[in-house]
């Protein structure tokens, strides 16, 4: 069985992917229903803003993380001193960095399903004396929920296996930033890590297909409930 | 309100009066129109002619350039004064020709999304009344991605109604369905027309479509109305022909039924003074009825003629000849205020030596005659 200290691992691994996806949620549902939605000047430049972590190598983000909210950044500098709140090699720092990652996902997911959406119904709705807010909340957002829970689960997994943005801005400190990859990173380190490591490694694999399958069947339910023909 | 502003509202009460300039690319849209309300007023002319984006400016869908849009003496939006009524609040329902019912709701849950925005509009369409007329009995508690196109349109209709709207426009609602299948909705349209007085905007490139329902008629082209009235006086325009084609020319009588034949499933009604019998199966005395006597099945004779199978011998005045191809002529034959149409050869006038002025016969058998309760 797990070791006390990759049975922290593993739930840290949990809490802070989970958290990162509840920190991206309220930012990537308006930002990929601008980008799915409208054309405006700057739609570009704001797409390839999302998609920067996707190409950039990691560890660049996590440095690039550091420099903006380490206690020497601008941003790290003025939440330390007048906050006293300090993100880097901290569990939150970890939460960010895979928040920041992860992001990419979640957008492209959440706007597919803005695109999906069948056109006209915001008109049919304006003329059935629906306001923009209830437009929003009693149209748009039911229609585009398959694809937040697909985005939520692809940033979950995705924010399980994260690696070189965490160990850059929040480092590997067990019980705080040690995440399963970065466990399996400090096993393969020691001398008698073999064995340490291939439970890692099964933990991971297992993780993995169970987040795959649980989307799968999500996704499966959906397309019962909504049907496949667009009305 | 002062005296001369109520006075206003009075004149205009029972009218859709529609002023605009709208210019869109190309495009343009330049539209004046003063139709009678409550009834179904027709807006029909051919693919591309405006039509559409007409409905969607009386909608407030898009914005009015400039112009003036009033219903029933209230203005809906009017460029001059800055008035724009946003579409959320005109209380227009909309039946789009693709229904466009929410997928996340079933049935029930589409009709509930407007019976739930009424506003405070005054409820005159009743829900079960209305599912009942519709006949979504059945289907309420169905999704909608499982309905045919025709029950999706029905369904859109129990939708914009149970809005309680002021007004219905019906953009081509039967247009994405299959021919055979529109039979499953036109007869609901007459239904509601006949039961709810309100104005209905009826967009068709269909004329068949208009005859079933509309009164009043308007005819849209390259942006603009070319004509507009009664149904039954522009059925006599020639310019109509163009955009109803060959075959459907011919006069369109409003009549009411004063005696029916049940035995030969024959009705008659008196037209300028004259009888006119035709074809109508289960109707009765006193129904409000709409013939389209074609002008192909309508024959001239210089004298009275006798021993004929036909039921109609109308005596009348030929009052226009009218060449509307090089070999034919359509006749325009005139009696009390009543006008037929008939379709006849160049030679037939020639031999017959028809004149404007002439006093002639027209024959029009009762059993190619079809009547249309209106």
């Amino acid at each position: 069985m797990l070791t006390p200290v990759e049975m922290e691992a593993f739930k840290l691994s949990l809490l802070i992917s989970l958290a990162s996806v509840l920190c991206n949620l309220p930012i990537a549902i308006p930002i990929a229903w601008l980008i799915g939605r409208y054309r405006f000047a700057g739609r570009a430049l704001l797409d390839a803003c999302v998609h920067l972590p996707l190409v950039l190598p990691p560890v660049v983000t996590g440095y690039l993380l550091l420099m903006l909210l380490g206690i020497h950044g601008p941003i790290g500098r003025w939440l330390y001193t007048t906050l006293d709140i300090r993100l880097a090699f901290t569990t939150t720092g970890a939460i960010i960095a895979t928040a920041v990652m992860s992001f990419p996902f979640m957008v492209r997911a959440i706007r597919l399903s803005v695109e999906g959406i069948p056109p006209g119904l915001d008109e049919a709705a304006r003329t059935l004396g629906a306001g923009p807010l209830d437009r929003f909340f009693q149209v748009t957002l039911p229609l585009i929920l398959p694809g937040i829970l697909a985005g939520m689960i692809t940033a979950f997994a995705a924010g399980l296996g994260e690696f070189g943005a965490v160990i850059t801005f929040a480092s590997n400190i067990p019980g705080q930033t040690q995440t399963l990859p970065l466990a399996l990173y400090t096993a393969l380190q020691s001398p008698n890590g073999d064995v340490a490591a291939m439970r890692i490694a099964g933990l991971s694999v297992a993780l993995g297909f169970l987040g795959l399958l649980a989307g799968e069947w999500m996704a499966r339910a959906l397309r019962k409930y909504y049907g496949t023909a667009a009305c | 309100m002062d005296g001369t502003r109520v006075a206003q509202v009075l004149r205009h009460r029972g009218m859709l009066e529609i002023q605009l300039r709208h210019a869109r690319d190309t495009f343009e849209l330049n539209v004046s129109l003063r139709c009678p309300t409550p009834g179904v007023i027709a807006l029909f002319g051919p693919s591309g002619a405006g039509k559409s984006t007409l409905a969607h400016i009386i909608a407030g869908l898009i914005p009015l350039q400039s112009g003036y849009i009033r219903l029933d003496g209230e203005t809906l939006s009017d460029s001059a004064l800055g008035i724009h009524i946003r579409p959320e609040q005109r209380g227009i329902g909309y039946v789009f020709q693709d229904a466009r019912l929410f997928p996340h709701l079933s049935v029930s849950g589409n009709l509930r999304f407007a019976s739930q925005r009424v506003g405070n509009r005054a409820s005159y369409v009743a829900h079960d009344e209305v599912v009942s007329l519709l006949g979504l009995e059945a289907l309420l508690g169905r999704r909608v991605h499982t309905l045919s196109g025709g029950e999706r349109q029905r369904v859109a209709l129990a939708r914009a109604l149970l809005l309680q709207p002021r007004m219905l426009i019906l953009d081509e609602p039967l247009a994405s369905i299959d021919t055979p299948r529109r039979a499953e909705v036109l007869p609901f349209l007459v239904r509601l027309r006949d039961r709810f007085s309100i104005p209905m905007l009826y967009v068709s490139h269909q004329y068949e479509e208009v005859l079933q329902l509309a009164s009043y008629l308007a005819v849209i082209d390259q942006g603009s109305i070319r004509s507009a009235g009664q149904v039954s006086q522009l059925s006599q325009l020639h310019e109509l022909q163009k955009y109803i084609g060959h075959e459907a020319v011919g006069a369109v009588l409003d009549a009411v039924v004063d005696a029916v034949d049940t035995s030969s499933n024959l009705a008659s009604v008196t037209l300028g003074g004259q009888t006119l019998r035709f074809y109508l199966p289960n109707s009765n005395t006193g129904q409000r009825i709409r013939i389209h006597v074609l002008a192909r099945d309508v024959m001239i004779a210089t004298h009275a003629p006798t021993g004929l199978s036909v039921r109609n011998t109308i005596f009348c005045t030929l009052t226009q000849l009218y060449d509307e191809a090089p070999d034919s002529v359509i006749a325009t034959l005139q009696f009390g205020k009543t006008v037929l149409l008939s379709r006849i050869t160049r030679s037939a006038v020639n031999e017959l030596q028809l004149k404007v002025g002439a006093s002639v016969w027209a024959l029009v058998k009762a059993a190619s005659l079809r009547g249309n309760l209106l």
